[in-house]
Formats: structure tokens, sequence, C-alpha cells
């Protein structure tokens, strides 16, 4: 019993010592970000570019982010739109999705199902998706960031499986009332459901937010840039000239210009990240019960 | 079937049971429209688009108007030089997520499970979860300055004495940064799954496996494996459907001339050729060999694992 606890207890060490370098290894990146666009880079360099505390705070490279000729701040204003109004949407379209397909009585279920778990498992690929957008119109619009990305099957099979959890006499009793599926879904299903709804919600946010691909390849007028085709421009292509002001003395240097723009697309992020956590965290544990 | 009262079966007698039923569930029915007019229009027509790998598109005859070209497409695919290196890069880049990426999280959530402190879990948690948020930009961002010149990692090894290196210009580097910064991002939240598994085995199991005197390690290897089986192979089953997808955006984001030959995978391929070059039928027939290599790889790990008695997809 007492050499049983002390291996017991020598494994839990072994297990903490591991899990705490791995969150270092997630941690150092992001604390290296910080500290460089903080500091002068003067001071990085002495440092050679060591460097995961910010010194000699200064907020010069965050100025340049947000001159009057940068792209960031519109690409900030167009990407909050599209994810506002996007999330509505798609938040929108999977309830009303699911929840006639959380009705085990509903003729026809199991085919309708089945029209979408198809799509999961196979699909046109790019070019003829591109193709489709392209003949409705939707190119250089904010729609083409919004439509066709507008559910996420995965996403309505979670929603269906929180709907079919609600006890049925909640809504008989509505019905007997005269309420119509309608209203039943926004009177009493949908203020029932919050949890998958923050869930959710916030999965298609980030989506949004993050969305970088049908950006670049439906998006053609830079005045509608979203904020990750622009980041692409500042980050991997080094296009800083648009970070510069005209009247600039001195061309700033440009690693510390890079780490504040990543910051300035990911504070909002680390904001509402450790807000918002739980509800992901359950989100994904009720999917995963009867995926 | 509790819904159907004597008067709904009245009313059925008469009428084609069919507009009964549409009638009678015609707000649910409303519901879904908007989601199959959503589904039909932007994944159904794309899929009725692919014709077009099997003719020779002309933007302005239309889909129905191009000439059929049979499987010239395809060939011209399959014969191409550039063929085998391409399948070469997809599969080696894909394989070696699979290979090094897919047991982290498992062992991660395994280890989580043996924490007593709640506090350290959860912060722990918060933190490998975070890396998920991020998109492909921004980490990509993160990787090529870490990795530059007078980045982070060659300012560590030229601190231990050592030299720097141009990372991302050298192809034998590629591929690992690629498998590493794949798994830096997705590890920690892929977790997820496996701790909602994790916390659905009855308690009731290990107090009866301690009662008979088992170890900790006897009890994760008889009721903690177990257990995680059926999620561990539908992970698997689910995984292997993506088999020829490398990480598009991953990949196209942090490919450079110099790792060109290492790197390129059919998605960027399909990409450049498709979009840029606007060969639109012969990228479309790529497409359609990678979406078909998938579906056989998951009804094909589906079959083994039905054979092999264990949980499967469908």
């Amino acid at each position: 019993m007492r050499r049983e606890s002390w291996q017991d207890n020598i494994t839990q060490v072994v297990i903490y010592v591991i899990l705490v370098v791995i969150s270092l290894i997630v941690i150092v990146p992001i604390l290296y970000t910080i500290s460089v666009s903080l500091t002068p880079y003067a001071d990085t360099l002495k440092r050679g570019g060591v460097i995961l505390w910010p010194t000699n705070i200064t907020f010069e490279y965050y100025g340049y982010v947000f001159n009057e000729n940068s792209p960031v701040p519109r690409a900030y204003l167009i990407t909050g739109i599209v994810t506002v109004i996007g999330t509505a949407i798609s938040l929108l379209i999977t309830a009303f999705t699911a929840y006639p397909l959380s009705k085990r009585y509903l003729p026809g279920r199991n085919g309708i199902m089945w029209i979408f778990f198809f799509t999961m498992l196979f699909g046109g690929g790019l070019i003829p998706t591109y193709l489709v957008i392209r003949s409705l119109g939707l190119i250089n619009t904010l729609w083409a960031l919004m439509i066709p990305s507008a559910m996420s099957v995965y996403n309505m099979i979670i929603m269906r499986t929180f709907f079919s959890g609600i006890p049925d006499s909640l809504e008989e009793s509505a019905k007997l009332d005269g309420a119509n599926d309608i209203t039943i879904l926004f009177r009493i299903v949908l203020p029932l459901s919050m949890p998958v709804l923050a869930t959710l919600g916030l999965f298609y946010a980030v989506g949004k937010w993050n969305m970088f691909f049908d950006a670049l390849i439906y998006i053609n007028d830079r005045s509608k840039y979203t904020l990750q085709v622009v980041l692409r421009e500042i980050l991997l292509m080094s296009q800083l000239t648009e970070l510069i002001p005209e009247r600039a003395s001195a061309l700033p240097p440009q690693l510390p210009l890079q780490m504040a723009t990543t910051m300035v697309a990911v504070i909002p992020m680390l904001c509402l990240y450790p807000f918002l956590q739980r509800y992901f965290v359950q989100g994904v544990m009720i999917g995963a019960i009867k995926g | 079937m509790n819904d159907i009262t004597i008067a709904d079966v009245r009313v059925a007698k008469h009428q084609n049971p069919f507009i009964t039923n549409i009638h009678k569930y015609r707000y649910l029915y409303l519901l879904l429209l908007p989601g199959l007019i959503w589904v039909i229009v932007f994944r159904y027509l794309p899929m009725y688009g692919i014709v077009i790998a099997f003719k020779d598109y002309n933007i302005f005859k239309g889909i129905n108007d191009s000439p059929w070209v049979g499987l010239a497409n395809f060939n011209r695919f399959f014969q191409d030089n550039y063929f085998w290196p391409l399948m070469r890069n997809t599969l080696l880049i894909s394989l070696y997520k699979i290979m090094f990426g897919f047991p982290i999280p498992i062992i991660i959530a395994l280890m989580l499970n043996e924490v007593r402190n709640i506090s350290f879990k959860r912060t722990v948690q918060t933190v490998i979860y975070f890396p998920h948020f991020l998109s492909w930009v921004i980490v990509g961002g993160l990787i090529v300055t870490l990795l530059s010149p007078d980045g982070l990692i060659n300012g560590l090894i030229t601190m231990f004495g050592g030299e720097s290196t141009t990372w991302m210009a050298r192809p034998e580097y590629f591929r690992t940064i690629l498998v590493l910064s794949d798994i830096w991002k997705e590890s920690g939240w892929g977790t997820v799954i496996y701790m909602a598994a994790l916390a659905g085995i009855d308690p009731q199991l290990y107090e009866a496996a301690v009662i008979d005197g088992a170890s900790r390690l006897q009890r994760m290897r008889h009721i903690t494996l177990p257990s995680l089986m059926p999620t561990i192979i539908i992970m698997l089953i689910l995984r292997m459907g993506s088999i020829m997808d490398a990480g598009f955006e991953q990949v196209f984001l942090l490919l450079n001339p110099s790792v060109m030959a290492v790197g390129d995978i059919i998605d960027t391929f399909v990409y450049r050729v498709g979009l840029e070059q606007q060969q639109y039928s012969f990228s479309t027939a790529v497409g359609l060999f990678k979406s078909v290599i998938n579906i056989i790889f998951v009804v094909g790990t589906n079959y083994i694992a039905q054979k092999a008695g264990q949980e499967s997809l469908f």
C-alpha cells in the first residue's frame, strides 16, 4: 500500500511537469509577440532577439498600425460587420434546420438528415464551388463571406442533439394553447437553449473572424479586404508600406510592426476567450454524447 | 406516433397521406426550407458542377453546352511529371500529421485525467485550448517570425553558441515545421473530445478495480483505454477521410519558392492551376481525384473497424 502511494506521487509529479512544459510551449510564442510589440526595437536587438518580457514599454508601433493610411482599421470594421451579421445568420439557419430534424415523428426526417450528412463526406471542391458563387453574382460582396459558409452541418447536429433533450411536455402544452411550431421555437425552445446558442455562436464568430481563404478568393476589391487578408500581406508578405505615414522621418523596424499588428488582431479573442471558454467546452460535450 | 389522433386518421383515409403530412407539419417543413435551399445551392450545385471535370469547360458556353472530353483531364494529370511529387508531398505531410499529431491529444487527455488539483487542470486546459482559436494567418506569421534570422529560435541558438539558420528556406525542415506547428495549434483543442469521453466513464468501475487491488497502470490499461477506444476509432475514421488534405491554409500560407519541391500539395496545385491560371476543368478533375481517394479511405477504414468488431461511423 505504501509503495503504491509512493509510485502514485512520482507519477503525479511527472504528469505535472509535462503539463507545465506543454503549457509553456503554448505561452512562450504569445509572450514573445506581446514583448516585441511593446519594447523599443533597439532593446530587443540588444538582447539578441531573446525577449519574453517587455522593457521600456512603448506604444509607438501600435501607432503605425492605426495611422491614417493603414488598411487595418477598415479591415477591422469590415471583419466586425461580417462576424456579427454572419454569426446571426448562421445561428438562425442552424436552429431552423436543427429544430424540425430533432422531431422524431417528422415524416422524411431521416432522408433529409442524410441530405445534410452526405455533404460532410463529399463536396464539389474548390473550383465548382467558386463557379457557383460567381454565377450567383456574390464575388466582391460581403455576402460571399456570410452565406456560403452560413451553416456547418456538424454544428447543426450538435444543436439537434441539444433540442432533442428538451422535454416534449413543454412544447405540447404550448401546442394545446394554440401555438404553432415557429412560435414554440422562438418562445420556448431557443430561450431554453442559451448554452448551445452561446457555444455555437462562438464557434461561428471565431470562424468568421479568422476566415481567410474565402475572403482571398471571393473579394478582389481592396476596399473590401478583411482582417486576415490584410494580416497576410503584413505578416507573411512583409508589405508594410501602408503602415508607414507619408511624413515619417525614419523607417520603422519590421518585426515590432508585425508583432503589434498581430496583437491588434488577437486582442478581441484574448479578451473574450477566458469569459466564453466554459461555453464551448460544454458545447463539445453535448455534441460528443450523441454524435 | 403519439401525435396521431382519431380525427387525423379519419382525414388521412380520404386524402393522400403525403399531402396530409405536409399540411400537418407545415410549420416544421417551413423552418427546414432555408436550410434545404442553402444545402442545395451551396453544397449540391457544386457537386453537379463536378461534371466539368469530364468536359472542356468554357465560360461562354456554360456547363451544359461545353463539349465532353471523357477522362482526358484525368489522363493529363496522371501522366504529368508533377503527379508523383504532388502525391508524395500530400501523403507524406498528411501521414506525418496523423502519426505524430493523432496520439498527442489522447496522451494529454489521459494525463489531465490523472490530475487531482482541479484549478491546475482548468488552467492547463484554458492555456492549451487557446491556439485553436488563432487563425492560420496569425500562426503562420508567428512561425515565420520565430524562425526568422533575427527571431527567437535563432536568438536562443546563438545564445548557446550555435549558428543561426534560415529555417523557412530549407527544404529539409519544411515538413517538420508543418507537422510541429499543426501539433502546436490543434493538439490542445483535440483533447476536448477525449476529455468528454473520459468524463463519461462510470466511477464504479474504478472503485471496483481498486477493491480488487488493481494498480493505477492496470486501471488505465483495463478500464480507461477500453472505454476510450470507441472515441479513438471514430476520430481515426474521420481523420482518414481527410488523408488527402494536408492542411490547405497552413501550407498555402507558408509555401515559398525554396520549399516548393517538398511542400507543394494537391490543394495548393488546384488553387494555382484553377484560380490563377483558370484551367477550370483540369483543376476540377484534380480536386475530384482527391475527394474520391478521401471517400475510399473513410469507407475503407470504416469497413475495417466494423470487421474488427469496433465502433464504426455508418
